[in-house]
Formats: C-alpha cells, structure tokens, sequence
C-alpha cells in the first residue's frame, strides 16, 4: 500500500528556517539525503520532490473567460507544503515509522526538529470489492 | 527487453528461465549470483536471437552463456580474494559440468517454486523474486507491474535473494512432510499475483504488465508438475473461471459488478475448462478452499442471466468454506449468499458479527455490503449512509468512484420521491 508522507510548515516556520546557521542546515541536508538513501535501499521507495518558497506561492481560480486570476497574499497561520515522500510499504504502521523518521530531521542545534508529517493513503487503482 | 521483441521469442525465454537457472544454482551453489546471471544470459537472448536466429538448443545455449557470466563472476570474487589460480580452476571444473548435463527440468522448476515463496520471505519480496526467477519477467517489467521505480523493485529483489541466502534455505526438494505446507505458500504466491492483475485491471492505470495471465502461466506449470493434487487443480480452474469474465468486468472508466455484467463477453472456452479441471478434482476426495471458491465462481459462470443464479448452492458451498477458513471476507460474502437465499434481514444478521472482528483490516468492505443488504430491505437513508461511509473509508479509486455512485444514485431517488 502507497502512502505519502507531507512535510508542512506556516510562513513563520518557514521564515525561522532562513535564520538557521549553517552547521545547522548542513545537518539537516545531510540528513534528508541520508533518510532518502534509506528509503530506496529499504526498497520502499517511490518518489519525493521539494517544493519552492511559499512566498511564490500562487491561488489560481478561472476567471469568467476562463483567464487564470492569481491571487498571492496568505493569511500568516496558513500551511504550506514543505516536500513530500511517496512511498509503498506492507502496512500503515510501517509507514508511521517512516514518518517519524522524517519528523525527526534536526532542527536547530542538531536536536530533532518534530515536525509534523501528515500520513495519506495514496489510492490504488484497484477495484476488487468482490464484485 | 527489446520493445518489439519476436513474440514467439519472448515466449520461449520466458519458459526457459526456470529451465536455466535451475542447473546454474545447483552448480555454482549461489543463488543470488545464479539469478544474476542468467538475467545477463536472458538480456543477451533477446539481443541476439532475433538477429542470429533461436540456437538449435535454446536452453544448452542460455545456460552456457549463463555459466560463463557464473565464471566471471567466481573469477573477479576470488580475485579480490587473491586466490586466483585455485578458483580459476574450479570455475572451469564447473563451468565443464554444466556442459552436456541431462536435467530432470519437472523438479528443477518445483524446487525454485519452493524457493521463491519461501516463508521466510514477505509476500511482497516473494512475489517479486517468483516473477523474475520462474516468471522470466525483467525486474523494469515487475516495477512497472507494481508501480515502483525499477530501482526500487531492483533493490527489493536482492534484499529478498540476501535473506535467502542469510536463512540457509537449501536449494532442493522439501521432505516429504514439508512438502505440502511449502505447496500451499507457492499456490499462496500464485494466488496473490494473480489477485493483483485482476483487481487492477480496472481504474485510471497505465497499462501494466498482465499479472494475472502470468499468474495463469504459472499455475499451468504447476499443474503439469502435481497433476493430481486437487487444491492445484482447484487454484487453477479458480484463476480460469474468474479470469474468464475480465472483459465484461470493466467499462470505459469504472468497473462493473458481476450483477450487471454483459454476460455474452465471458470467455466461454476459459469456463469449460475451468469446469473441467473441477468436476475432475472434486470426486478425488479433499476438497480444499481453493477448489469450493472455484465451484462458487462456476456456479456464478453457469448462471446465462444473474436471475438465474443459484445461490442456494453457492450458500451451500460458503457454508463449506466457512467451516474450513476462518477468514473475515468469507463470512462477508457468506452473508451476501445468505441475503440472496434467505432475504437481507438474514444476511444483515450475519454481518454483526464482523463489527468487532478486528482482522477485517479494510472496514469499507463491510460497510459497502452493508449498504447493499440495507438497500435490497429498503432502508434507503441506512444504506447511504454506509455507502459514503464505506466511499470514505475506500482504498482505490475505482471503489470510491462505485460507492459514491451507489450513494448519490439512492439520494437521487429519494430527491425525486419528495
């Protein structure tokens, strides 16, 4: 079963971030390249990207002619999307484990950062309800 | 492999494999290594023989090439081991060996069978390394089965030969008391792999190599090799008679129940077969669960229109299955006979128990046949509710997609009673 793991934080958390010294950024690339080696060689890998700055980030809605009207100002507490892990595994509480893992990418001063990792099933093509 | 490799050629590597790595395993007494390199005989089977024809002796020829890779393969180990000279020698003994060997290729393909669904293995991992090493599947082929990147399928296939090659499994026929239980995990493999194909040939998926005519390939060898174990038989003619309706099983986009299906576009040939493979093994004695979810799925196909079918017989048959299997989505569907037989008060009955049952992993399943039964009593509100909360509970998309229909299809009703 396929689940992706979300890593999220508000423009405040995104904002501490960039005022991380450089030890600590090393520490935590090192790590994110580190937990992604294990995913692949634990053979439960599927797909990971990183996302850009939330300050880029557009709301897209169509317009009356179908136009792309943008709209770019977010409340402060909104959450965005940090990155995010697909991976495929044998049950949801192996996939808890991942995410705790990942949760566990230091944070400042090299101590685990605890940030929350929102688990969803990806669904399946499948259709065997018996029928 | 070549994308438009000769399909006859392709066919042939594909029996072959079993065929190959067998030997080459004996021999060289390295299973992971083994596998490698008759993978590299293969890849370079598709390469050449379509340009320089098949060799007279297709099977003498990949295991040549494959003992060769073996020797190399020895060569450079014990060159790192600086021990060159001894090994050398022992690889050429071998490699000599190999040449001119007359196999018994019924017991080679059984033992590698007990090998890659060891239980020692997760299902995933043996499902996996039974693809590629009886299958002849290319680990890009399983990874696109399965939708994981090939490196990933890649790097579970050899975690699955190191934890072979850590438990000591020995490569050789179980005795004689293992034998059935080591039967039962390969037709357990089977089984899944075919369960996977059949259940993902609905939905929005890219193609994805045909699991369950694999499958079906496979437990066609199986049979040859135990002719007269009947649950072999049984799991074949299951695979057949279910297989049998795949085309009617799906529409452009959403799957359709057995209930609405275009019964002309069942495979008639694949049922009569199925039937035949049965009705031999039933009288043999031992009716196992396979061959009793095989008489159920013909009695379905028997039916010419769904009115017709006999569900008294296919309760009788549940209730079988009931006593011998004590698993969750038996009782399930004994239940749906149940209603079918007795009306759905007497099937709704049946599902509480299930409400505690903690093993019922996938709780949608329960509530989706709740809603059906609640329906057929006319609980209409009853059974919206559990359509949407088994829509919201579903694993696939195809299944939500169904269950959500069911629900807004009801609320339509009720919207036009009003």
């Amino acid at each position: 079963m396929r689940f992706i793991l979300m890593m999220t934080g508000t423009r405040a958390n995104w904002d501490e971030y960039a005022k991380w010294s450089k030890e600590d950024l090393e520490q935590n690339v090192a790590f994110m390249r580190a937990f992604g080696k294990e995913l692949k060689d634990s053979g439960v890998f599927v797909a990971t990207e990183g996302l850009g700055w939330p300050g880029e980030a557009k709301m897209v809605r169509t317009g009356k002619n179908g136009e792309a009207i943008t709209d770019g100002v977010f409340p402060e507490s909104k959450e965005f999307l940090a990155g995010y892990w697909i991976i495929d595994v044998e049950s949801p509480e192996q996939a808890y484990k991942i995410a705790a893992r990942a949760s566990a990418a230091p944070g400042p001063g090299g101590k685990p950062g605890g940030i929350p990792i929102e688990v969803r099933q990806v669904l399946s093509g499948h259709a065997d309800l018996g029928l | 492999m070549a994308d438009r490799l000769d399909p006859p050629i392709e066919q042939l590597l594909r029996e072959m494999a079993p065929q190959v790595l067998s030997p080459v395993v004996r021999r060289f007494r390295d299973f992971a290594a083994a596998e490698d390199a008759v993978q590299e005989a293969l890849i370079a089977a598709t390469e050449q023989w379509p340009r320089d024809g098949v060799p007279a002796n297709p099977r003498g020829w990949l295991i040549q090439v494959a003992s060769r890779r073996m020797t190399d393969h020895i060569r450079s180990e014990v060159a790192r081991r600086r021990r060159e000279q001894v090994a050398a020698e022992e690889a050429e003994r071998l490699a000599l060996q190999v040449e001119g060997a007359a196999e018994t290729v019924d017991d080679d393909t059984l033992e590698l069978l007990f090998m890659c669904c060891h239980p020692a293995l997760t299902p995933a991992s043996a499902i996996a390394l039974t693809l590629r090493a009886v299958g002849g599947l290319t680990t890009a082929e399983i990874a696109n089965a399965f939708l994981v990147p090939e490196a990933t399928m890649a790097q579970r296939i050899s975690r699955a030969k190191q934890s072979i090659k850590e438990s000591g499994i020995p490569f050789q026929l179980p005795t004689a008391e293992d034998r059935a239980q080591r039967l039962r995990a390969v037709l357990h493999v089977l089984y899944l792999i075919f369960n996977e194909g059949y259940a993902s040939s609905a939905g929005p998926q890219l193609r994805r190599a045909d699991l369950s005519d694999e499958a079906i390939r496979l437990m066609r060898i199986v049979y040859d090799l135990q002719p007269d174990n009947t649950e072999v038989a049984g799991l074949l003619a299951l695979m057949l008679l279910t297989d049998a309706r795949r085309a009617a099983r799906t529409g452009p986009e959403e799957l359709v129940p057995l209930a609405q299906q275009n019964r002309a576009l069942w495979d008639r040939q694949q049922i009569a077969e199925g039937i035949a493979l049965l009705s031999a093994a039933l009288p043999k004695g031992a009716v196992g669960p396979y061959q009793l979810q095989a008489a159920i799925a013909a009695v379905h196909d028997e039916a010419a229109r769904t009115e017709d079918t006999d569900w008294p017989q296919i309760l009788a048959l549940y209730e079988l299955l009931k006593h011998m299997s004590d698993n969750p989505m038996i009782v399930l569907n004994h239940a749906v006979a149940a209603a079918m037989v007795h009306g759905p008060r007497k099937g709704l009955e049946l599902l509480n128990a299930l409400d505690s049952d903690p093993r019922l992993a996938e709780r949608h399943r329960l509530e989706a046949v709740r809603a059906h039964l609640l329906e057929m009593a006319g609980e209409h509100e009853a059974a919206i509710t559990n359509y949407r909360n088994a829509a919201s509970r579903a694993t696939s998309l195809p299944e939500r997609n169904y269950l959500m229909m069911q629900a807004a299809r009801l609320s339509d009703l009720r919207r036009a009673d009003q």
